[in-house]
């Protein structure tokens, strides 16, 4: 059942194709090879191959513990793997450390949003990323630059930037959180059930600005469990069975019946196009 | 990007930060409101009862008081910021105050520079090392100060007995008694104390006015000029109490020497806090430390930083306290020390659960408990008395620390 390979739609990244490693496919932005994750005796991964191409969106599907956090996290630079490989632009590259990821371009948004929330909303936005002027923290530029952000993300319910976060919203609070992530410029941003906690229309603009970021040419991975969202959003769909990712490829060779197999069984005889 | 997006969503007028400020009462960050106003009570009442309290010998007799509170709630700020503490800081101050006592005396003869150095490095060398422990260990700090309290007053007794001059060893060195029994001349008090205020004005009306000019909301423009005011006014008051002679039989005015320390440490410390990335850092590890983690900042290194701020702090604190005892003895007692300089900090508005607090606060927390202690005294309250109040004002705080904390969470 398992659909690896050819990514459908413009390679973006025309990758070199000698530093790849076996099997890496070099149009690919970011390449897993045999991810695996043990929590002492619980095998949260076990051998993951994903490939996730630049400009696109990749949903990454799946029932409760099947493993989709871990395997973010382990991109992320929060897990190390218990063993696998991760190739970046071809290159093979060890993420031991968020700052790590962050180096090599890549943003998450976690399920737990981790905002500090005794910190205003520029306070969370720039937190290790602060602007400075010899030295001394630059508020008034980070604070333009907020707004100038949430404007752009269209965020609008938010009433002054310098709103403590533990104030905000669920629905504020994950705007915030995107926001945090697509300030800075990356080539892939991870987004983990992003739209999970909003009401209709901030559903529909986080949507909408995941869309937009695929659309600059950013790579994105979105977990979620609302398969209309999936459907309305994904170019790929990755569906992670018990540990196993059990199937991925362009959204076209899936349909909703499909995808609920494999969530729910690992398999399906159902199979789109 | 679209262009339905560009009207800025934060658009703000004057309206939003009175609404900012009335979101803030109502999570329960009153600031530094309620502490005042306590404050105030308890001043008119030992005025009421005794109308020595607000004369002018009394009162500079209470900035002196203070002192080692303020220091010490401040050392202890860097930590209750990260959800720590240190029960040690009473000995550790005192020890090493202790050793640039005893290198100043006849034995050694070291300059007074030297000493002072030796003493802050003491005290920076134990918070240090503490703190490694602490965090590469992952011991909990209250377990590893509490060992500190009881090892340090140990070292101290130690290091005075020693010496063999019956359990105490006087300040005979001129610089470190003089600072805080010798003054500043009236003038020198009013230009050190107008020039702090001006720096200050100059400080809060540069960043009013830039918030203005770059279209950020901002307080109005009155506001700014009454913040200012008030300031300049607060200043001269502070002058005239300071340059009234207070001596009976020769004349005695001007600023203790004491005073521009705590202003330079608090200035510092402030800075530090809120205009640098590692003050940042601090806040936001109390706050959610994993969050920080996943921002990129290195963790560990912050908490360790905080708790070299810690010792460093500590180590002024000794020298005053040494100073105003004139002298430092083996029955120091940093337990009773600590206690109330945590009281302090807490008293003054900043949190025990971490991520919230201000060096200025540890400020009015110890002029709130030296007011305690002096007005107490003054109308002739016995100690246990003194005790039971600091004790109920403490409660009082800690009460509010925890509405405060609900408050601010009760809206995820
Ligand atoms: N830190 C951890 N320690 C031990 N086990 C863990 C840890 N994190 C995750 N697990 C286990 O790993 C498995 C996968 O968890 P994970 O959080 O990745 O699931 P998920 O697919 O994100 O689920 P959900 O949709 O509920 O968020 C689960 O069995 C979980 O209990
Ligand atoms: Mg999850």
């Amino acid at each position: 059942m398992t659909t690896p390979g050819p990514t459908n739609g413009p390679s973006t990244r025309p990758g070199p194709a000698t530093a790849a490693g076996p099997g890496v496919d070099s149009s690919s932005l970011l390449s897993l090879r045999g991810i695996s994750k043990h929590f002492g005796a619980v095998e949260a991964l076990k051998h993951v191959d994903l490939d996730v191409p630049a400009g696109q969106v990749t949903a990454l599907i799946g029932d409760n513990g099947a493993g989709k956090s871990t395997l973010i996290k382990a991109i992320a630079g929060i897990y190390e793997p218990s063993g696998g490989e991760i190739f970046w632009e071809g290159r093979k590259v060890s993420i031991h450390t968020p700052r790590a990821a962050e180096e090599l371009g890549i943003a998450t948004v976690y399920q737990d949003l981790a905002l500090c929330d005794n910190l205003d909303i520029v306070e969370n936005m720039f937190l290790g990323h602060e602007k400075t002027r010899t030295g001394v923290l630059d508020e008034i530029a980070m604070e333009l630059r907020t707004k100038e952000v949430l404007a752009d993300l269209s965020v609008s319910t938010v009433s002054s930037v310098r709103q403590l976060v533990g104030s905000l919203s669920g629905g504020q609070r994950q705007a915030i959180a995107v926001a945090r992530a697509v300030m800075h410029e990356s080539k892939l941003v991870i987004m983990d059930e992003p739209t999970a906690a909003l009401g209709v229309s901030q559903t529909a603009q986080v949507l909408d600005l995941i869309k937009r970021l695929a659309a600059r040419g950013i790579a994105v991975i979105v977990i979620s469990h609302n398969l209309t969202d999936v459907f309305a959003v994904a170019d790929r769909i990755a569906v992670m069975y018990l540990g196993n990712l059990v199937s991925s490829g362009p959204v076209a060779n899936y349909d909703p019946a499909s995808a609920v197999d494999l969530i729910t069984t690992g398999e399906s005889s159902r199979t789109a196009a | 990007m679209s262009d339905a997006g560009s009207t800025p969503a934060a658009t703000s007028d004057g309206r939003t930060s009175a609404m900012g400020q009335f979101r803030r009462l109502r999570q329960g960050d009153l600031g530094l409101v309620p502490v005042l106003i306590g404050l105030l009570v308890l001043v008119i009442y030992f005025q009421v009862r005794n109308t020595v309290f607000l004369s002018a010998g009394n009162l500079t007799n209470l900035f002196i008081q203070a002192t080692i509170f303020i220091l010490l709630a401040m050392a202890e700020t860097w930590l209750l910021l990260l959800g720590e503490i240190d029960l040690s800081v009473g000995y550790v101050s005192a020890l090493g105050a202790t050793f640039a006592v005893i290198l100043l005396d006849q034995q050694f003869h070291w300059p007074w520079y030297a000493a002072i150095l030796v003493a802050i490095a003491t005290t920076t060398a134990i918070g240090t090392l503490q703190g490694f422990l602490i965090i590469k260990l992952r011991l909990p700090s209250f377990i590893v100060t509490l060992a500190g309290l009881l090892g340090w007053e140990g070292v101290l007794i130690f290091s005075i007995d020693r010496q063999g001059t019956g359990g105490t060893i006087p300040v005979q060195e001129k610089v470190l008694y003089d600072l805080v029994n010798a003054n500043l001349s009236p003038l020198a008090t009013w230009i050190f104390l107008m020039a702090s205020i001006a720096i200050f004005c100059w400080i809060i009306i540069r960043h009013d006015q830039s918030r203005r000019s770059s279209g950020l909301d901002s307080v109005a423009t009155w506001i700014t000029w009454a913040k200012v005011a008030a300031l300049i006014a607060s200043g001269i008051v502070l002058v005239l109490i300071f340059n009234t002679n207070r001596g009976s039989f020769t004349v005695l005015h001007g600023m203790p020497y004491a005073i521009p320390v705590d202003i330079v440490m608090l200035a510092g410390a402030s800075f530090i806090l809120t205009r640098t990335k590692a003050g940042r850092y601090i806040y936001a590890i109390g706050g959610n430390a994993e969050a920080a983690r996943r921002a990129g900042i290195n963790v560990d290194r912050y908490r360790l930083l905080a708790f070299i701020l810690t010792g460093v702090t500590a180590g002024v604190a000794g020298l005053l306290y040494a100073s105003r005892l004139g002298g430092i003895s083996d029955g120091v007692d940093g337990g009773n020390l600590v206690l109330l300089a945590v009281a302090s900090a807490v008293i003054g508005g900043t949190s025990l659960f971490g991520g919230r607090g201000k060096m200025v606060n540890a400020v009015i927390g110890g002029l709130v408990i030296a007011t305690i202690y002096n007005g107490m005294a003054l109308i002739d309250m016995s100690a246990a008395t003194q005790f039971i109040a600091t004790a109920i004002v403490l409660v009082v705080a800690v009460t509010m620390d925890s509405l405060a904390r609900r408050g601010s969470t009760v809206t995820r």
